[in-house]
Parts: C-alpha cells; structure tokens; sequence
C-alpha cells in the first residue's frame, strides 16, 4: 500500500495517465476492481513504473455491514471471480478480519450449493 | 445448554407440498419433543443450484430456526439424512454472531445517544438537536 501512495505524487504531476479509463473503473468500485485490470497495473507500464491507484478501501468497514452471512448471495457473489474462486484480498481490499468472515461465509454458501465450487452457475 | 442453530435444507423440486408440510411438522415435533423450540420455519422457494445436486439442478430451499442442545441436532441431522428427498442440507451456529451483532448495534446506538446529547450542549441554538433525540 506505501508503494501506491508513493505512485500517487508523479502520477498527478503527469496528468497524461498511462490508462485512465480502465484506473477510474478501478477506484470508483472497491469490491473486485476488475483483477485483470488490476494485474495489468502491476506490470504494465514504461520502465517498471506503476500506474496510480487509489488506496482500497474495505467495503465492509465503509459502508458498516455487519453481518456477512453465507445467505447474502447477493453480496456474496461480489468476491467470487468468474471461476468460482474467492478474490483475494489484496484485489479487493476487503481488510483481513472481513476477509477471514468473508471467505468462511462463501464456503458455507458453496456447500449449500448456492454459490458453486468451480465455474459460472450454469 | 441451549443454542441457536440454523438449518438449511434443500429439498427435491418436485416433491409434492403435502409432503413438504409433513416433513417441516415431523422436523418440529422432534425438536419440540428433545426439549427444544423452534424459532421460525421459512420456505425460500424454488432456486436454481450452484450445481447439480444428485441429478437436480433445482431446489425447493427451507430454512428452519431451531434453539436447542447438541443431541437435538444431532437427531435433526439424523432425520435429514435418512429422508429420502432431502438432497443437501447445512447446519450453522448462529448464536455467537448474533451476539456479536447486538454488542455492535448497542455500541453503535450509544455513540449515537453521545453525540446526540452531546450535540445540543456544544450549540444550543441548533434547532435540529432536539429532534434528533426525540
């Protein structure tokens, strides 16, 4: 996260941004900024530089949802990539104690089979 | 000792719904019967499956609340189990998070009541103070 707000100095003294469409995507939505956007940030640009991005926020602790709960489909299926997998954290940033919840509530939700294991729900 | 328990069963689509009020009234009775009670008993309905459950795709999803012992779900898990219909079901504690969840309402509505109170002490003139705490 230092070396984001270390990136952020430069980046607005050059105002021509490297991908501005696909960063403001990014920052607007904090669950799941699109990981190949994401991935794309880390190694793309000229010379190793990296593109700006705006610290993460957890979603949980901005907008005080309490109860993440294996029936919250809905909310759920925010941190659950195409495949099935969990999105990490450091995509997301959901900070580490909602994650831990987070991440046992999909579990519990796949089991129920109301989120599926691996693929798309068919 | 008594907990809350949460059981999510999903029965087969075409079963028939005499047949699912008998299997909800015979859950409740064995609840009510191991010194249990039951707290509330909510149908979802049909709903697509994630995957293929023992040939279905789609479930008729049931959600019943019961607070009770260890045994009594250990007999409730019993019964789901040998029941024909029953494709998939889940059992989860939820006491403790709903303990946790009061402890933060209760948190979160004192800091509330402080800055409510506080609020009129700071400027008196605010019009809006009083009514925020009627």
């Amino acid at each position: 996260m230092t070396d984001e707000t270390r990136a952020s100095a430069p980046a607005s003294e050059r105002p021509m941004g490297d991908r501005p469409m696909g960063d403001r995507s990014g920052e607007r939505r904090p669950p799941r900024p699109g990981g190949p956007g994401a991935g794309g940030g880390r190694e793309g640009g000229p010379g190793g530089r990296k593109f700006f991005r705006r610290k993460k926020v957890c979603k949980f602790c901005t907008e005080k949802i309490d109860a993440i709960n294996y029936k919250d489909v809905r909310l759920l299926a925010g941190f659950v990539a195409e495949s099935g997998k969990i999105v990490p954290r450091r995509l997301t940033g959901v900070c580490t104690p909602h994650q831990r919840r987070l991440s046992s509530a999909i579990k519990q939700a796949r089991n129920i089979a109301l989120l599926p294991f691996a693929g798309r729900a068919s | 000792m008594n907990r809350t328990y949460e059981l999510m069963f999903i029965v087969r689509p075409d079963m028939p719904e005499e047949d699912q009020e008998k299997l909800v009234s015979t859950l409740e009775s064995a609840v009510t019967s191991s010194g249990g009670s039951v707290k509330s008993m909510e149908k979802w309905g049909k709903r697509r499956l994630a995957y293929m459950v023992r040939g279905f795709h789609d479930g008729l999803y049931m959600l019943l609340t019961v607070e009770g012992s260890g045994g009594l779900i250990h007999e409730l898990e019993r019964r789901l189990r040998v029941t024909e219909p029953v494709i998939k079901f889940i059992t989860v504690r939820i006491d403790e998070e709903m303990k946790r969840m009061d402890k933060i309402k209760a948190l979160r509505d004192a800091r509330r009541k402080v800055s409510a109170t506080s609020a009129p002490v700071a400027d008196a003139a605010a019009p809006e103070a009083p009514a925020a705490t009627a």
